[in-house]
C-alpha cells in the first residue's frame, strides 16, 4: 500500500535529509519511525502523506507515485491521511469543536452528522466535555489529544502521528499508545514516528530505523 | 447540489461570524467602499436630474424666420401655406413688419429714437415651433426651411439647449470615466482588506492545505468576505444618496414653491440601484479572488 524505492529528499538549502530508503508498509499495519532527533523521520512521514515530494526514487502510495501527481490532484491525496503533526498545528483562535471539525469540512461533511462525528472523535480521546474551550486553555496531554481526535475524525485509512507522546508522561503516553493500537485493531494503518524505545519495543511491530537518512533496519 | 449549497452555507455562516465579530472595522471598511461608491453614483444622480430639468424647459424651441426686407404679399401667403402642410411644423404665427416695428417703437420706449429714423428696418417675419425638441431634428428644419424662397436668415434660440445638451454628455462620459477609476480603486481596497483578513489567517489556510484543502476550499469563505464588502458598500453609497437627496429636497422646498416649480432631485430609480450593487458586489468578488489568487501562488 506504501512503497518507498531509494528515496532521497534534499531540502532546498542543500541537505540530504534521507538517503536510498527503500520499505514497504501493507495495508492495516502498524509500523513505527524510529532514530536519533534531526534523522529524518518527519522528513519521512511527511514523503508519506504527499506534503514533500522526494528528489530521488519513487513513492508509491496505493499504486500513485506522489511524484507524478497533478497539484490539483494532492489535496485529494492527502485526505487519505489522518495526521498528528509533531507541532500539533492546533488553531489557537478557534475552539476545540471547531478545530476538531475542520477536516470534515474539508470533506464536504457539514451539519448533524459532522457534529456527532466531532463528538465521538473528542468521545474517544476523553475530550468531551470541552467543546467550547480554546487550546490555549487546554493542558500540553489535552492538546496532544485534540490534535488526535483532529486526525480520526474523518475516519481515514491510514493514521499517521510524528510524535504523538512526546512530551507526556508515562502513564498518558501508554493511554495514547493504547488509543493508536484500537485503530490499528480496526484496520486501520498506524505509522508512528517516535524515538521513545520503551513504546516500541513493548509492541512488537514493524520498525523502520534510521541514522541521518539512511536506513539501517 | 443540496452538498454543494451546503458546502456555501458554511462558508457564508463562517464570514458572516467573523464580520460581526469585527463589527467596527468592517463599518468602517463598508463606509470607505460607500463614499467611494456614492462619487460617481452621486455625478449620475446630479446629471439624471439635470437632464430631466433640461427636458422640461426645452419643450418650446422657437425658430423665427425672417423674410427678404422687400417680400411681397405674394411671398408670405406662400410661405404661410408651405408652413400649414409641413409635418414637423407643430404651430407658427405671422409677424408683420409695421406690427412688429409699432409693437417695439411702444414696447421699448423707443419712440424718440425711432422717430429719428425714417424707414421701418424691420423684416416680416414667422415665429415656428417644432413638433420634435431635438436639437438635430429642429436644425435640420432650420437648414431646410433657409432654402426657401423669399427667407433672409433662420434663427434657432435653441443654441443654448444644444450646449446644455452637449454638456450633459461630457457629464455622462465623465461619469463612465469616473466610475471606471473609482472601480479600480475599490477592487483595489477590497484586494487589500482581504489581504488583511488572509495574513490573520494564514496558520488556518497552511493547517487546511496540509490536510487536504482544495484551493476552492481555500478561496471560498474570502469570495464571500469580498462580495459582501462590495454588496454592503453598494448599499451605503446607496444610503448616502438618499440621505443627502432627502435632505436637498427638504431644503429647496421653500425655493421651489417661491418659483411656483414642484422640481425635487428624483432618487436613483430601480435598475440603477441594481447596477450600483451588482457592480459593487462584483467588483469586491474580483478584488478578493485576485487577492486570494496571488497569495495561494505565493506560496507554492
Ligand atoms: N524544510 C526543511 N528545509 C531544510 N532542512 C530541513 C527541513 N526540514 C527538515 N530539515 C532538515 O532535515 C533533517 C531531518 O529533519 P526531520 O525533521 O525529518 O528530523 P526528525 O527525525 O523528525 O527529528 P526530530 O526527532 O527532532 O523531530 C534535519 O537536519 C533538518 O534540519
Ligand atoms: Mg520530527
Amino acid at each position: 500500500m506504501i512503497k518507498f524505492d531509494q528515496v532521497g529528499k534534499l531540502y532546498p538549502g542543500g541537505y540530504e535529509a534521507l538517503r536510498n530508503v527503500s520499505f514497504e508498509i501493507a495495508k492495516g499495519e502498524l509500523a513505527f519511525v524510529t532514530g536519533h532527533s534531526g534523522a529524518g523521520k518527519s522528513t519521512l512521514l511527511k514523503l508519506i502523506a504527499a506534503i514533500e515530494r522526494p528528489t530521488a526514487g519513487t513513492v508509491l502510495i496505493g499504486n500513485q507515485n506522489v511524484a507524478k501527481l497533478r497539484p490539483a490532484a494532492i489535496p485529494h491525496m492527502r485526505r487519505k491521511f489522518g495526521l498528528v503533526f509533531q507541532d500539533h498545528k492546533l488553531l489557537y483562535d478557534r475552539n476545540v469543536y471547531d478545530n476538531v471539525v475542520l477536516p470534515l469540512h474539508i470533506n464536504g461533511i457539514l451539519g448533524n452528522e459532522a457534529a456527532k462525528r466531532v463528538r465521538a472523535a473528542l468521545d474517544k480521546v476523553g475530550l468531551l466535555g470541552k467543546e467550547k474551550a480554546m487550546p490555549i486553555t487546554l493542558s500540553g496531554g489535552e492538546q496532544q489529544r485534540l490534535a488526535i481526535a483532529r486526525a480520526v475524525v474523518s475516519r481515514p485509512s491510514i493514521l499517521i502521528a510524528d510524535e504523538p507522546t512526546g512530551n507526556l508522561d508515562e502513564t498518558y503516553a501508554a493511554e495514547i499508545m493504547n488509543l493508536f493500537y484500537a485503530f490499528h485493531q480496526v484496520g486501520v494503518t498506524v505509522i508512528i514516528a517516535s524515538h521513545d524505545a520503551s513504546t516500541i519495543a513493548a509492541s512488537g511491530a514493524k520498525v523502520l530505523r534510521l541514522d541521518h537518512g539512511a536506513m539501517t533496519s | 447540489m443540496k452538498h454543494w449549497i451546503s458546502l456555501h452555507r458554511e462558508a457564508l455562516r463562517l464570514v458572516l461570524d467573523r464580520m460581526w465579530s469585527t463589527k467596527l472595522a468592517t463599518l468602517m471598511m463598508l463606509s470607505v467602499i460607500g463614499l467611494t461608491l456614492s462619487l460617481p453614483a452621486g455625478l449620475y444622480l446630479v446629471l439624471d436630474n439635470a437632464g430631466r430639468l433640461a427636458g422640461g424647459i426645452e419643450s418650446d424651441p422657437q425658430i423665427s424666420l425672417f423674410l427678404n426686407i422687400d417680400a411681397s404679399n405674394e411671398t408670405v401667403k406662400a410661405l404661410d401655406k408651405q408652413l400649414r402642410s409641413h409635418k414637423m411644423v407643430k404651430d407658427y404665427r405671422f409677424v408683420g413688419r409695421d406690427a412688429a416695428w409699432a409693437e417695439l417703437k411702444q414696447k421699448a420706449g423707443l419712440d424718440d429714437l425711432a422717430g429719428g429714423l425714417e424707414k421701418n428696418p424691420l423684416p416680416d417675419a414667422f415665429i415656428v415651433h417644432a413638433r420634435s425638441n431635438e436639437p438635430e431634428t429642429i436644425e435640420q428644419l432650420r437648414q431646410e426651411i433657409a432654402q426657401w424662397d423669399g427667407i433672409d436668415h433662420v434663427q434657432l434660440d435653441t443654441a443654448w439647449v444644444k450646449r446644455l445638451y452637449s454638456l450633459l454628455q461630457v457629464g455622462r462620459q465623465a461619469v463612465l470615466v469616473l466610475a471606471g477609476m473609482l472601480g479600480f480603486a475599490l477592487l483595489a481596497v477590497v484586494g487589500n482588506t482581504i489581504r488583511l483578513q488572509i495574513l490573520t489567517q494564514r496558520e488556518e489556510i497552511e493547517v487546511s492545505q496540509l490536510i487536504g484543502a482544495t484551493n476552492a476550499f481555500i478561496r471560498r469563505p474570502f469570495l464571500y468576505a469580498g462580495s459582501l464588502h462590495g454588496l454592503g458598500g453598494g448599499i451605503a453609497a446607496w444610503l448616502l444618496l438618499a440621505a443627502a437627496t432627502t435632505l436637498f429636497n427638504f431644503s429647496i422646498e421653500d425655493v421651489a414653491r417661491l418659483y411656483a416649480s414642484d422640481f425635487r432631485l428624483t432618487m436613483l430609480d430601480g435598475g440603477t440601484i441594481l447596477i450600483l450593487l451588482g457592480g459593487s458586489t462584483l467588483l469586491g468578488w474580483l478584488g478578493s479572488y485576485l487577492a486570494v489568487s496571488r497569495y495561494l501562488s505565493s506560496i507554492h
